[in-house]
């Protein structure tokens, strides 16, 4: 690194060309990187809905062939066109896997983080450009391992995306669990590096990088998000790290970290003795409970800022905002035992996880009531972003009151591996985070690409999805009701549930019609990049520092000097000041921080009333962020 | 203007650093932080496999110390009278021990001679957990400790403990070296910072060797359940490749500093984020320490 230093040194104050390989391929640049993880996570995310439109339609149809499948898959996994029972779990796993992590983990963080962090803090780079790198290619390399389990003779991991042992730890518990299952930990051990080289850069980046002015309270909540993101991330992905070593010992050197008295069909008792499998259950959980809010943090620190933007008012509550996010970090450690509720823990342990869960509703509600009054009364602009930023907030909210029905350990006995649960974490953190991606794809693919995207295909986009992802998941919470199990590739012999055969069909061709619709999405994407409208500076008048930037996108972000900022990010319609919103690098005629005061939704005619007491809490805490010098 | 390379020195565009300190630094620490949950997760699985398990305390409590005994291990207050493993050494022979598949050295044939008279009294069994007391108790050239009567167990990896915190020590004697910028200083600390890392990584490696010799593996184990070998052997190694990789970034460190690459740069930052590893790396050993062997 010290001799690429020296050499930016010597070509400083001159303009040089760079080669195809250092711009596009081997980028150091943060807004290159960034759209190297779009470009990836999108590819991931057709591959993963692909593999979920295979099994859903063998959901619907368990008896119909289907000629494509054998196609796609061959006549080994979809002999005569009917998809194999230990491939479908296979094809599940995949589908899970790829879009907890490869999509809404690296393909959301990845790519806005990347983005968004040094263009609205203020910085020329991350941090550290070259771990930033690393970062991807690592990522990339994970990627492609992961696919490549898809072409091994025995097929993929099979034993579900929380590779719970035993299927995970004895290669021959069944077919996913030989060369496929050994492929997905290689990847994701190669993940967590590279999430790893991406969350230290973050964090690094937000508290030490920011320019002169922006002091944490001035950050916009994108960034706040992004960088708690991060901090989940950097202390929960090592747990599943170490867990995952062990299994790695359990697989190939005969150890018993998590195997116990067993008796394998094709190789009788095993000699495994002394392991607990729900020592990896809660080893997993640390991980796999804070990683659905590094999924829908992001997500959320998205849908803030575009939902201020476009309805332009302050975001309602900027401080609660902040503190109900830090809530829903540490909150997030302490409530993993929910997933394990009917593995035998002590009924007192459950109660301890019951309650700090249903807490967690707590900070999500504030998130919540503030979006809507941010809303309301606003001048709604409906842009595309704005509208899947709007439909993230209603599937938050629908998604978000099942969590409180499955938090509660007695109902979950009841709702355990039912389409409930199924259901619920697809509305929540499934389309909430997807809809919060594909909104700041919409957003901010002016400052990514130079160009607009196309606004009709856009509204065309978002209610076909919308209204198919209502119309996949929302019969999924009657189905688990119902006591309908997931993970069983046909229900043709149990009566008692296949009397939700129609609603199944239902299911599958409302999955087809949101596939259709990505479609459109892509189309949309991949041809707006080339002939989308040119964009203006700042196409939505937006306040963040990243739209101070030129068009052009320079590597270094800003010609001149970097901004300096002197008000916060959210200073739309303020009465003060004839255009509806004020940049965050205009300086102010008043006092910084009489118009910060402004707007901390205090009323100036109840200036002297006692409410005003009640935010002395919160402006010692602004206070204690601010630096000591403007 | 449509592409530009800016300086990396220019990346700081104002403002007050918030905590002090340098990006660089700022980072190491949050690497340290997320090594530590990696640890905390290791150790996690320890506690929670190792509690699943009964104590040989307990055993030797249940059998009776009479019934011991009469089984031939001499008994002093209720815990084992660890002369006798001394008169079994002096009993040894090449055929009394013909057993010991894997003696290359003296000593290691006498452990093994220990352990299977252990384990024919169902002192070490796979059913429960075998006091650290009773496994690591060797030392260079002696076999199972017996100080003139006095049994001290954990006296070799006290040692290897002893050692790591005083390259600790060192480690910041060269980083007060750095702040006053002296070179030569610097230079000395290093080199014995990375000798006291080679030294506790050649400990580590007679004690794998002993434990090895012994007939552990990650699978099996003759001093109790396969599990505690397999802990052992994951959660020092682990450990072990940290010190390891901290004696390479402390060698490279200590290159740099004779190539002056420090002294041209005017701070010698580096050795500070090499010196926050290796205490991180130290103090990990404390915990395991503390709960591998101690408890």
């Amino acid at each position: 690194m010290s001799t690429a230093t020296a050499h930016a040194h010597t070509e400083d104050h001159h303009h040089h060309e760079e080669s195809f390989i250092s711009k596009y391929v081997f980028s150091m640049d943060h807004k290159m990187i960034s759209k190297q993880f779009l470009i990836t996570g999108i590819i991931m995310g057709v591959i993963g809905m692909a593999m979920s439109i295979a099994f859903r339609l063998q959901l619907a149809y368990p008896e119909t062939s289907f000629p494509i499948l054998e196609w796609l898959f061959g006549s080994k996994w979809a002999p005569d066109g009917h998809l194999d029972a230990g491939y479908y779990m296979a094809l599940v796993t995949m589908h899970g896997t790829i879009m907890v992590f490869y999509v809404l983990t690296a393909g959301l963080s990845g790519t806005f983080a990347n983005l968004l962090l040094p263009l609205q803090v203020g910085a020329r780079d991350m941090a550290s450009p070259f771990m930033n790198m690393l970062s991807y290619w690592l990522f990339l390399l994970s990627s492609l391992v992961l696919l490549s389990s898809l072409f091994v003779e025995t097929g993929p991991a099979s034993g579900g995306w929380t590779i719970y042992p035993p299927l995970s730890a004895l290669p021959k518990a069944m077919p996913g669990s030989g060369m496929g299952m050994t492929l997905w930990l290689v990847a994701i051990v190669l993940f967590i590096a590279s999430s790893l080289l991406g969350g230290i850069n973050y964090v690094s980046t937000v508290l030490n990088m920011r320019t002169k002015g922006m002091s944490m309270t001035r950050l916009p909540l994108t960034v706040w998000a992004l960088m708690l993101t991060a901090v989940l991330g950097i202390l929960s992905f090592p747990v599943l790290l170490g867990g995952g070593l062990l299994l790695l010992f359990d697989r190939g050197f005969g150890t018993s970290f998590y195997l116990s008295d067993i008796y394998l069909g094709s190789a009788g008792a095993l000699e495994h003795t002394g392991g607990s499998p729900v020592l990896f259950q809660h080893l997993f959980w640390f991980l796999g409970h804070p990683e659905v809010y590094i999924i829908i943090m992001p997500a959320l620190g998205i849908t803030s800022e575009i939902i201020a933007v476009n309805s332009r008012k302050p975001i309602f509550g900027y401080t609660a905002m902040v503190i109900s996010l830090l809530g829903i970090a540490f909150l997030s450690f302490i409530v993993w035992g929910h997933h394990m509720f009917i593995t035998g823990m002590n009924p007192l342990l459950g109660a301890v996880f019951l309650v700090t869960t249903l807490i967690i509703a707590v900070p999500s509600a504030v998130k919540t009531f503030n979006y809507l009054a941010t809303l309301w009364r606003g001048n709604i602009r409906f842009t595309n972003g704005m509208m899947f930023a709007i439909g993230l907030v209603s599937f938050f909210i629908s998604g978000g009151l099942t969590g409180i029905f499955l938090g509660n350990a007695a109902l979950d006995i009841q709702l355990h591996d039912t389409y409930f649960v199924v259901g619920h974490f697809h509305i929540v953190m499934g389309c909430a985070a997807i809809f919060g991606m594909i909104a700041g794809i919409y957003h901010w693919f002016p400052k990514m690409f130079g160009r607009m995207m196309n606004k009709p295909l856009g509204y065309i986009h978002f209610w076909l999805t919308f209204i198919s992802a209502y119309l996949v998941f929302f019969p999924m919470h009657f189905m688990g009701l119902a006591g309908v199990p997931r993970r069983y590739y046909a229900f043709t012999l149990l009566p008692e549930y296949n009397v939700w055969a129609d609603v199944n069909v239902l299911m599958t061709l409302a999955a087809i019609l949101g596939g259709i619709a990505q479609i459109i999405f892509l189309y949309n994407f991949f041809s707006s990049i080339f002939i989308g409208e040119k964009a203006t500076q700042n196409p939505w008048e937006a306040n963040t520092l990243e739209w101070t930037t030129p068009v052009e996108r320079i590597h270094g972000n800003w010609p001149g000097e970097i901004p300096t900022v002197y008000r916060w990010a959210y200073d739309y319609s303020n009465p003060a000041y004839e255009a509806d919103f004020m940049p965050q690098n205009i300086p102010d005629e008043h006092s910084a921080e009489e118009l910060f005061e402004k707007n901390t939704s205090v009323d100036p005619a109840r200036k002297d009333s006692p409410v005003r007491e009640t935010a002395d809490f919160f402006t010692l805490l602004r206070n204690w962020f601010k630096p000591r010098t403007v | 203007m449509s592409t530009q390379t800016i300086s990396q020195s220019s990346t700081w565009g104002g403002g007050n650093s918030p905590f002090k300190v340098s990006y660089g630094k700022l980072m190491m620490w949050v690497f340290l932080l997320s090594d530590a949950f990696t640890f905390s997760s290791l150790l996690t699985a320890y506690g929670a496999i190792r509690y699943s398990f009964s104590s040989t305390d307990t055993f030797i409590e249940e059998v009776t110390p009479v019934k011991l005994e009469a089984d031939g291990i001499p008994m002093r207050d209720g815990r084992i009278d660890f002369t006798f493993a001394d008169n079994l050494i002096n009993k040894y022979t090449p055929e009394s021990a013909s057993h010991a598949a894997h003696g290359a050295e003296g000593h290691a044939d006498h452990t093994d001679y220990f352990v299977q008279k252990m384990g024919e009294t169902g002192i070490f069994s796979e059913s429960h957990w075998p006091s650290p007391d009773l496994v690591f108790n060797h030392f260079p050239g002696f076999g199972v400790i017996d100080f003139h009567g006095m049994h001290l167990p954990l006296i070799f990896v006290s040692l290897m403990t002893l050692i790591l915190i005083l390259s600790s020590v060192t480690m910041v004697l060269a980083v007060e070296a750095g702040q006053r910028g002296d070179k030569a200083a610097v230079s000395k600390w290093m080199l014995w910072t990375i000798i006291g890392g080679f030294m506790f990584l050649s400990c580590q490696a007679w004690e794998w060797t002993q434990f090895i010799g012994a007939g552990s593996r990650m699978y099996s184990n003759p001093y109790g359940p396969p599990t505690f070998a397999a802990l052992f052997f994951g959660v020092t190694g682990f450990h072990g490749f940290h010190v390891f990789s901290g004696v390479v970034l402390n060698i490279i460190v200590y290159v740099n500093n004779l190539m002056g690459t420090y002294e041209k740069r005017g701070h010698y930052e580096m050795v500070e984020k090499v010196g926050l590893y290796w205490h991180f790396v130290d103090l990990v050993w404390v915990f395991v320490f503390t709960f591998f062997y101690l408890i």
